[in-house]
């Protein structure tokens, strides 16, 4: 299992602001190692986010975004207390669901 | 009675102050010892990176001692004509090669590190642009040296093969071949006297500041 | 791929600086560009991650003892950790010597854990068990966060060790003839675009030595202050310097009683 993400979420008005650090390698798929191999693609894939157990956010990502992603977005209609979600699954059918309450 | 005490009291604590103040001077510490024991013991060969490089020649040694000033004016002059003993004119007499070829050596920053395959002159870069600005264009530029934009220009060189010019020529090759020639402890490395760069190369870089056809001087 | 909305931000920014034609003004934007960038970066360190780890790795009993690092004493006591950074390196008297944090982490590992501190030593960075280091300076870090530097200089180890520290730091070397103070030693300079700290004084709140251990976004890569010592010296064109050895702890003492009074951001975010 990979490592748990960062998640922090703040009530401000109508809306929360989350954040969340994951932590994953995401390797293009084009770098070489010292010997010349092709080091494997290695990168999430879908990204969800839940509020209280209903899906909020859909995202597919590739290749291109950076290794240790950081990804922001508000959820309108949050609040303290509520339960945020974030789970995501990579190339190699690897995933990682971790949650937070929103403050 | 008590006159008398604070009299005894006083002589005490500065007895005490005495002997503390002793005990705290000791013996100085031999720094250039530990400094030779300190960097003998933490360094490893590692690539092309052996540890003879920290054996230091008198420039290096006296201006480590200097930190960050100047040396004694008669080792800095004993120091600068060393220097200028040392540089070596160009075999043909030729002084300005490539200006092109000068701006991608100019540009490349790569060069006798442990993690470079090769320590000879085709390996490594001018490493220029890291402490200097040269043409206009490029805007990532270092300022640990001064601007060597219009560098030709400014100096009236106008045609670098002509008799008025070679004094600037000369003087330039100088400063690139050993620039301790002029400065005991110049910040630049010696890229002619350290081998860092051949003549080839070191044309290349003349006719990027020299050449009144470089972007340098226009 | 969609990106995320900072990175298009980023993008947007990084291209609009670009566009503009060259002249001093796009010197300044440049740099005030890859300010912005930061400054949109700062929030989701992923040194985080790896404060998260080192946490961790610090509870955990692992190695040959089966004992946690919990009673690992950093120089305000055993399992003293919040203030410890900003204190360090200074003397030990269980080791008789002045360290730096690695080199008491070592130590705590060795003592307290069973494991090998030259095998650690010998282990390349971003290996074995210099993944756990790199956690546990950036988690020991994270503790003092915002505290002032203050590093002690009572004993006489200490000070003998910051005047070794100062001549280590002026020692020119190697082909370039380089010394830490070649690019560390004057204010107000810049190799390329990239801004050099004057160690030879404080250099402010979240500077130089105040500023490590970092996350290297370039490399993805979390950086503790070893590890930047040793990049330092291969640009430097110098030889190898042992993990932890004594011209690393000495030019530590150097830089960090410099920076007495600074903040530490650590561990912070590199470009």
């Amino acid at each position: 299992m990979a490592d748990p993400m960062r998640i922090r979420a703040q009530a401000a008005g109508d809306k929360a602001t989350v954040r969340v650090l994951m932590a994953h390698e995401m390797e293009t798929g084009q770098r070489k190692d010292a010997a010349g191999k092709s080091i494997p693609a290695w990168y999430i894939q879908e990204v969800t986010a839940q509020l209280n157990g209903k899906t909020v956010l859909t995202a597919q990502w590739g290749p291109s975004v950076a290794k240790n992603p950081f990804l922001q977005f508000n959820v309108k209609g949050a609040k303290a207390g509520d339960k945020i979600g974030v789970a995501w699954v990579d190339n190699k059918g690897d995933k990682r669901t971790d949650e937070t309450t929103v403050s | 009675m008590t006159h008398k005490k604070t009299l005894f009291l006083a002589a005490a604590a500065a007895a005490t102050v005495l002997i503390a103040g002793c005990a705290a001077m000791g013996p100085k510490p031999d720094y250039d010892t530990l400094v030779a024991q300190m960097m003998t013991g933490s360094f490893r060969d590692e690539g092309i990176a052996k540890v003879d490089r920290l054996q230091q020649d008198a420039s290096n040694a006296a201006c480590s001692q200097a930190q960050g000033g100047s040396p004694p004016e008669a080792v800095a002059n004993a120091i600068q004509q060393a220097a200028l003993k040392s540089v070596r004119m160009p075999a043909d007499g030729k002084f300005i090669g490539d200006w092109r070829e000068g701006e991608k050596l100019a540009q490349n920053g790569r060069g006798m590190t442990w993690t470079d395959k090769s320590a000879a002159p085709a390996a490594n870069g001018g490493n220029c642009y890291n402490c200097h600005q040269i043409t206009k264009a490029e805007i990532s530029y270092g300022t640990i040296g001064p601007s060597l934009y219009q560098y030709g220009k400014n100096r009236g060189v106008t045609d670098a093969d002509s008799p008025t010019a070679k004094p600037i020529i000369e003087y330039t090759w100088t400063k690139l071949w050993n620039a301790k020639a002029y400065n005991a402890c110049s910040g630049m490395p010696r890229f002619g006297h350290a081998g860092l760069l051949d003549e080839k190369q070191l044309k290349d870089l003349m006719a990027l500041i020299l050449d009144p056809k470089s972007p340098v001087n226009q | 791929m969609r990106s995320t909305p900072t990175a298009q931000a980023v993008l947007t920014l990084l291209a609009a600086c670009m566009a503009a034609a060259p002249t001093v003004a796009q010197q300044k934007s440049a740099a005030d560009g890859i300010a912005e960038y930061r400054a949109m970066l700062a929030d989701g360190n992923p040194a985080e991650l790896f404060e998260a780890k080192g946490e961790d790795l610090w509870k955990k009993k692992r190695g040959p003892k089966n004992a946690s690092l919990e009673q690992c004493d950093l120089g305000k006591g055993p399992g003293v950790v919040k203030g410890a950074f900003v204190e360090l390196p200074r003397y030990f008297a269980d080791t008789s010597r002045v360290q730096d944090l690695e080199s008491r982490l070592l130590t705590c590992m060795e003592r307290l854990q069973g494991f090998d501190p030259v095998a650690i030593s010998k282990t390349a960075f971003g290996q074995g068990e210099q993944l756990t280091m790199e956690g546990l300076t950036a988690w020991i870090s994270a503790e003092s966060r915002g505290l002032k530097f203050n590093l002690p200089q009572a004993h006489a180890d200490e000070r003998k060790t910051f005047e070794l520290g100062k001549r280590a730091f002026f020692y020119r070397g190697g082909p370039y003839d380089f010394s830490c103070a070649s690019c560390h030693g004057q204010p107000d300079k810049r190799i390329r675009l990239q801004d050099l700290p004057d160690l030879t004084k404080n250099p402010g709140n979240g500077i130089g030595f105040a500023a490590w251990p970092a996350y290297r976004v370039s490399s993805g890569e979390m950086w503790s202050m070893q590890r930047r010592l040793n990049d330092c010296f291969r640009q430097q064109r110098f030889p190898y310097p042992g993990y932890a050895s004594d011209v690393t702890i000495a030019l530590g003492v150097y830089m960090g009683v410099n920076a007495k009074g600074a903040e530490s951001i650590a561990p912070a975010l590199k470009r």
